[in-house]
């Protein structure tokens, strides 16, 4: 029997080229997103800019700088990391090294995480301003400030605190996972040796499993830097005279900036080359803090590859 | 060799053991005894390294167990609700069947479990070296001490587990499959390695190459289904054991 001629296989193809197709148009929004700002952006790139205040006129891009909102959006990213990194890693050591996986507070916590997750992050602003404002801050003005207002008000620490329970679920499973993912060879070998469970996790554990909580970190980080609606109600300024030098003071924030120009600006055509601007900047200092992860995790990655001390 | 039967180091009398529902030791008696080797021998499954994992009482690690019956050492009984199970650890040490070191040093492997014990650092280069010539491995690693023990062979990093498991010298070193992932020529260095080490330590092995039993075992344990079907010596297991299941088993007939 003659073998059959090959036949061409429509569906196969038909169905390649719509993958391909799809993938092509997410690049394609990526570059075209990026593209425009960067083109757009380039222009008004000085230092000046960069490291100039608003205080020549906020709305004029021959005058305006952004360096206040550098300020303040790398002053917040660091608090909200000082914040979340503690408390994430220490509820991943609880559900990955205590919880037992089938009791019902396990999953309740579980549930938690993820419905943390799923908040709109304009919640997060409103708990923020009646939680850490006016409750947290206010209760501290009314006990140590004599009832005089000094944190009962938007500030960076709130803001931070704020933003720090917004990605409080991204740290907490990129820490999970990288301790689990420690051998429980490696466990059983410290156990062995007559190490109880907190000195195995100290010393075995989390050592091991810490490039995954700087990633947990790096996205958090990634996070932070963008949000807007968060600090809306808890910290951000729409215009400030002074760098914040307390952590009871307002600060101007890179995306908060991007909303006030775009909503408040009199003149739009003369404020969009600072828009642009502004943009970029945020993308670019994003792309640093999170660049600045990645080499700490590599450094870390390559000690404990080494293993020296 | 002498192996007449002397005071056991270690007592198990009427162990029964649970993992879930599901039975995995049916009334072990057995004595072990003072710096001897003991192999345990039998199919997969059989119970010996859940046997193995009670003497140091690794089990309690997993929740599902239960367990009943005494294990005694020096005549205590190690399953009282009194005994600081991490003492206990450090009297019974571990070899896993998987070389486990720490992806720290040479050295800081070494060191780890006196590190926990707080011992004194003048006092710790001492016996880290000590260990590794124990261990036969110090000659290997002396000028490289520093370096990742992830950088060792796998036969060294078997061995290095050793040294790590005796530098806080336990009377009592249980080893689960220590070759099973190893070469003949490793092996072969891990066997001659236990024939030294029983001199300071009891040596309990499971092992599932029965050439290894008959090499570096002075008392031999057949486990079959959960129930230790013959103990007695090594010698006389191989040579003319009483129970046929027994020899079935170490002529190849199955398992």
């Amino acid at each position: 029997m003659p073998l059959r001629r090959k036949q061409t296989d429509w569906q196969s193809l038909g169905f390649t080229a719509a993958t391909g197709l799809m993938t092509a148009s997410i690049v394609a929004m990526v570059v075209i997103i990026l593209g425009n700002i960067a083109w757009n952006g380039a222009a008004q790139m000085s230092l000046r800019f960069i490291f100039g205040g608003t205080k020549e006129g906020m709305f004029d891009a021959a005058q305006a700088g952004v360096f206040p909102m550098i300020f303040g959006t790398v002053a917040l990213v660091m608090l909200m990391t000082i914040c979340v990194l503690p408390v994430g890693v220490i509820t991943a050591i609880y559900l990955s090294e205590y919880a037992r996986s089938t009791s019902a507070v396990t999953r309740v916590i579980r549930g938690a995480i993820n419905n943390l997750a799923g908040v709109p992050s304009i919640v997060f602003g409103l708990f923020g301003l009646g939680f850490f404002v006016q409750f947290v801050g206010g209760s501290i003005d009314k006990v140590f400030c004599g009832g005089q207002l000094h944190y009962g008000k938007p500030a960076l620490v709130w803001a931070a605190a704020t933003m720090a329970v917004l990605t409080l679920p991204v740290v907490i499973v990129a820490a999970e996972e990288a301790l689990r993912a420690v051998p429980k060879g490696l466990r059983e070998a410290s156990m062995a040796l007559g190490a109880t469970k907190l000195e195995t996790i100290l010393k075995i554990v989390l050592p091991q499993a810490l490039p995954g909580v700087i990633t947990g970190a790096i996205l958090a980080v990634g996070r932070g830097a963008g949000e807007v609606a968060p600090i809306m109600f808890t910290g951000a300024a729409y215009y400030l005279a002074h760098l914040p030098s307390h952590l009871s003071d307002q600060f101007m924030n890179l995306g908060y900036h991007v909303f006030v120009l775009s909503t408040q600006s009199p003149d739009i055509e003369r404020t969009k080359p600072i828009l642009f601007g502004t943009v970029l900047v945020l993308l670019l200092l994003t792309f640093l803090l999170n660049s600045a992860g990645v080499i700490v995790r590599g450094r870390i990655r390559a000690r404990a590859r080494q293993a020296h001390g | 060799m002498d192996n007449t039967i002397g005071k056991p180091i270690v007592e198990i009398s009427g162990l029964n053991f649970w993992y879930g529902p599901k039975q995995a030791l049916f009334g072990i008696n057995l004595a072990i005894q003072p710096n001897r080797t003991t192999a345990f021998i039998g199919p997969s499954g059989c119970g010996k390294s859940t046997l193995l994992r009670c003497l140091n009482r690794m089990n309690d690690l997993n929740d599902e167990q239960r367990i009943e019956g005494t294990i005694t050492m020096h005549g205590m009984n190690i399953r009282h609700p009194d005994v600081d199970v991490i003492e206990l650890r450090k009297r019974v040490g571990m070899v896993f069947q998987k070389s486990n070191p720490f992806p720290k040093s040479i050295f800081d492997n070494v060191a780890y479990g006196l590190r926990i014990q707080g011992s004194k650092k003048n006092h710790l280069e001492d016996r880290v070296e000590s260990s590794l010539r124990r261990a036969a491995l110090w000659e290997e690693v002396k000028d490289r001490l520093q370096e990742s023990a992830l950088s060792l062979s796998g036969g060294q990093q078997q061995r290095l587990c050793i040294a790590r498991t005796i530098a806080v010298e336990p009377d009592v070193v249980l080893m689960d499959e220590p070759c099973s992932a190893l070469d003949p020529t490793a092996t072969a260095k891990i066997e001659e390695l236990i024939q030294d080490l029983k001199r300071y330590y009891t040596i309990i092995i499971v092992t599932h190459n029965m050439q290894q039993a008959t090499r570096c075992s002075d008392f031999t344990g057949f486990f079959y289904l959960g129930r230790l079907v013959e103990f007695d010596s090594t010698n006389r297991i191989f040579t003319n054991p009483a129970n046929k299941q027994t020899e079935d088993y170490i002529t190849g007939r199955f398992g």
